[in-house]
């Protein structure tokens, strides 16, 4: 079955290609759309509500065609968009209330969901006071509900932890999971931070420049392995220290990236650790060659370095386009 | 007994214990109903319902302001016995234009604004709602707001009248004639109120800014038409009147509606002009609702 499926999807504005012949099928579960800000994360949502038209190809959600089935597609699913969107001055359950009727709930449906979705969100006592003082994590859940509120089958959440510290991005990526298992709603996830969604995320289309980079299922390595990165110095016995760290470990059948496009790049190794097995390989390797291991850390955060290899060129080319933009 | 007691307790039990999700498989009700939603939530807000008590007291002010000389001007024909009321249905909304022009001043804004400001209006658009529903639900809860705003008095005026015994038929058609005048007022005045307000996230800007179109373009025709008349070029009054909202309402119901014409001198629109005057009126409230239109569909997501 599939949730969400674009065939050669594009949308050109007048300076910038946003999406690039893009074509995904995401299946039912949490799907997290990751991309750099500017990807074109946004602009495939909006297209998939069908408020935006794509310039060429086509998509369609629960089998609905964008182009021509817009509202129908609006009616069941539902969007939790990356920018503020709450009126201060009113409750969250007034508010709530409120947009439940707006996606057609009857008014004694919408209040009782209402109450409902603001307790599975973690909305308790301060859900009757004005949404103006809540904090960055109680309006998110706020956001949050009024998604949810019209029980869609699909939700599209648009970098919902934004702005929240690293506990409230923990409880938000939680609650996201529990979107999936406990309520049984398919979820769109993005985030402009590669590898925060690897844990909470059954499938992860990562997307760069509006093309897409690759669209995998996590399971295959996130519940096994995690990726580590190595730096090591240089001797005069090895004036590349990392080239030669690479060389023993390829010859012992482990395969490394180089880590292109991130800070430290070329100094750095990046390989897939199995088990404390591969600490303690590299441990033995290093002082063989007797080179000073600088760092030696794991970045289960990382999940574009576990992607990139084959796609390493493509992302250099657009880090240069970046970089003239900026 | 035992038995018949334990499944009740059972049910209460779940009922409290059951916190886990419920889906929900009852009706959906589509696009017209959100609209119409949109529409009580609006009409509500622009009295202060469900809202702040804060934003409750100017409308609620203004509203009181609008129907106490009405229910005097009764209180007085009642007691006095009068042979007619000491004002025309039609003439009660040019008088109090001041307050109405308040009220539409203060409540297009946060009609519209707010949406804007917080960002909003993105989100009634994820859902089966389109920018004319929108559009539509906004611009019909103000008129309607106005109408309740404007016709009250008049409500009250005509009651009285008929419990001072006043003649029915002549009542009754004063009444309905003023109730016309005031509903094409009502949908003017929104929709000039909606544009401007729509226009800028900032409700302030907003407020000032309907205040300043609502009584520059009064204040310059009236001054102009003042002197017009001082040097008797009638005809130039007429025309002149086409250039600000309320003197197009007085115009329009001057010739089509049996209104005393407020201009100076009494010198109102003919028919002919009046026709004039009316496709003015109409051909606005179009435009502003296109202008409505075309504002947001810009601002989409
Ligand atoms: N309405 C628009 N007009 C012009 N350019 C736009 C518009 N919306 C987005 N873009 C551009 O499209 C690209 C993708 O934007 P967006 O989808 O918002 O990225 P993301 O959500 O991944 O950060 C960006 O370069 C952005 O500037
Ligand atoms: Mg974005």
């Amino acid at each position: 079955m599939t949730v969400i499926a674009t065939e050669s999807l594009s949308k050109r504005f007048p300076r910038v290609t946003a999406l690039d012949r893009l074509s995904v099928d995401v299946g039912p579960g949490v799907t997290g759309l990751v991309g750099a800000n500017g990807a074109g994360k946004s602009t495939l949502i909006k297209i998939l509500l069908g408020l935006s038209p794509a310039t060429e190809g086509r998509a369609e959600v629960l089998g609905l065609d964008v182009a021509t089935k817009g509202g129908d597609i609006r009616e069941r699913v539902g969007y939790m968009p990356e920018h503020d969107c709450l009126p201060p001055d009113v409750s969250a359950t007034e508010f709530v209330v409120h947009m439940a009727r707006m996606s057609g709930l009857p008014p004694a449906a919408a209040r009782e969901r209402t109450a409902d979705t603001l307790r599975h969100v973690g909305l308790y006592e301060e859900r009757y006071r004005p949404i103006g003082g809540y904090s960055t994590g109680m309006k998110q859940r706020v956001k949050l509900a009024q998604a949810l509120v019209h029980d869609p089958q699909l939700v599209f959440l648009d970098e919902p932890t934004n702005g929240l510290d690293p506990v409230g991005r923990d409880e938000m990526l939680g609650l996201i999971r529990r979107i999936h298992t406990d309520f049984g709603i398919s979820v769109l996830v993005t985030s402009h931070l590669l590898g925060e969604l690897e844990r909470t995320c059954d499938h992860v289309v990562v997307i760069d420049g509006g093309k897409l980079l690759r669209s995998s299922s996590t399971t295959d390595f996130t519940q096994t392995t995690t990726t580590l990165a190595i730096e090591v110095t240089d001797t005069d016995d090895h004036p590349d220290g990392t080239r030669a760290v690479r060389e023993v470990l390829h010859a012992r059948g482990i395969d490394t990236h180089d880590g292109s496009g991130l800070p430290g790049a070329g100094h750095i190794l990046l390989l897939t650790a199995d088990g404390e097995e591969t600490y303690d390989l590299v441990r033995d390797i290093v002082a063989d060659l007797g080179l000073g291991l600088v760092r030696m850390e794991q970045r289960r955060h990382h999940i574009s370095e576990v992607f990139k290899d084959a796609d390493d060129a493509r992302d250099e080319e657009r880090k240069e386009a970046v970089g003239h933009g900026g | 007994m035992a038995v018949e007691q334990s499944p009740a307790r059972t049910g209460e039990q779940t009922r409290i214990h059951n916190i886990g999700y419920r889906n929900y498989d009852g009706p959906r009700l589509g696009r017209a109903y959100a609209r119409r939603s949109l529409y009580s939530q609006s009409l509500r807000g622009a009295y202060g319902l469900g809202r702040s008590v804060k934003s409750k007291v100017l409308p609620m002010l203004l509203f009181v302001v609008m129907c106490v000389p009405a229910a005097i001007m009764v209180a007085v024909a009642v007691a006095t016995k009068a042979k007619d009321l000491p004002v025309d249905y039609t003439q009660y909304a040019i008088f109090l234009q001041a307050v109405i022009g308040l009220y539409v001043a203060s409540q297009a804004p946060q009609s519209v604004s707010r949406d804007l400001r917080f960002k909003t209006v993105p989100l009634y658009f994820s859902r089966p709602i389109e920018t004319a529903d929108y559009v539509r639900a906004k611009y019909a809860s103000l008129a309607s707001a106005m109408f309740i705003l404007t016709a009250a008095p008049l409500v009250v005026l005509y009651v009285g009248a008929l419990l001072a015994k006043l003649d029915f038929a002549d009542q009754t058609k004063g009444f309905a004639q003023g109730l016309l005048s005031v509903a094409l007022l009502s949908l003017l005045f929104a929709g000039i109120g909606l544009v401007i307000s729509a226009v800028t996230p900032r409700r302030g800007f907003g407020i000032a800014a309907v205040i300043a179109t609502l009584t520059i373009s009064y204040g310059a025709v009236s001054t102009v038409q003042a002197i017009a008349f001082d040097q008797n070029s009638t005809d130039a009054i007429a025309w002149l009147g086409l250039f600000s909202p309320i003197t197009l309402i007085d115009g329009v119901q001057t010739a089509f509606l049996g209104a005393t014409s407020s201009f100076p001198g009494e010198v109102g629109p003919s028919s002919g002009e009046g026709v004039v005057y009316l496709l003015v009126v109409l051909g606005l409230i179009a435009g502003c609702y296109g202008l409505l239109m075309r504002r947001y569909r810009k601002v989409g997501l």
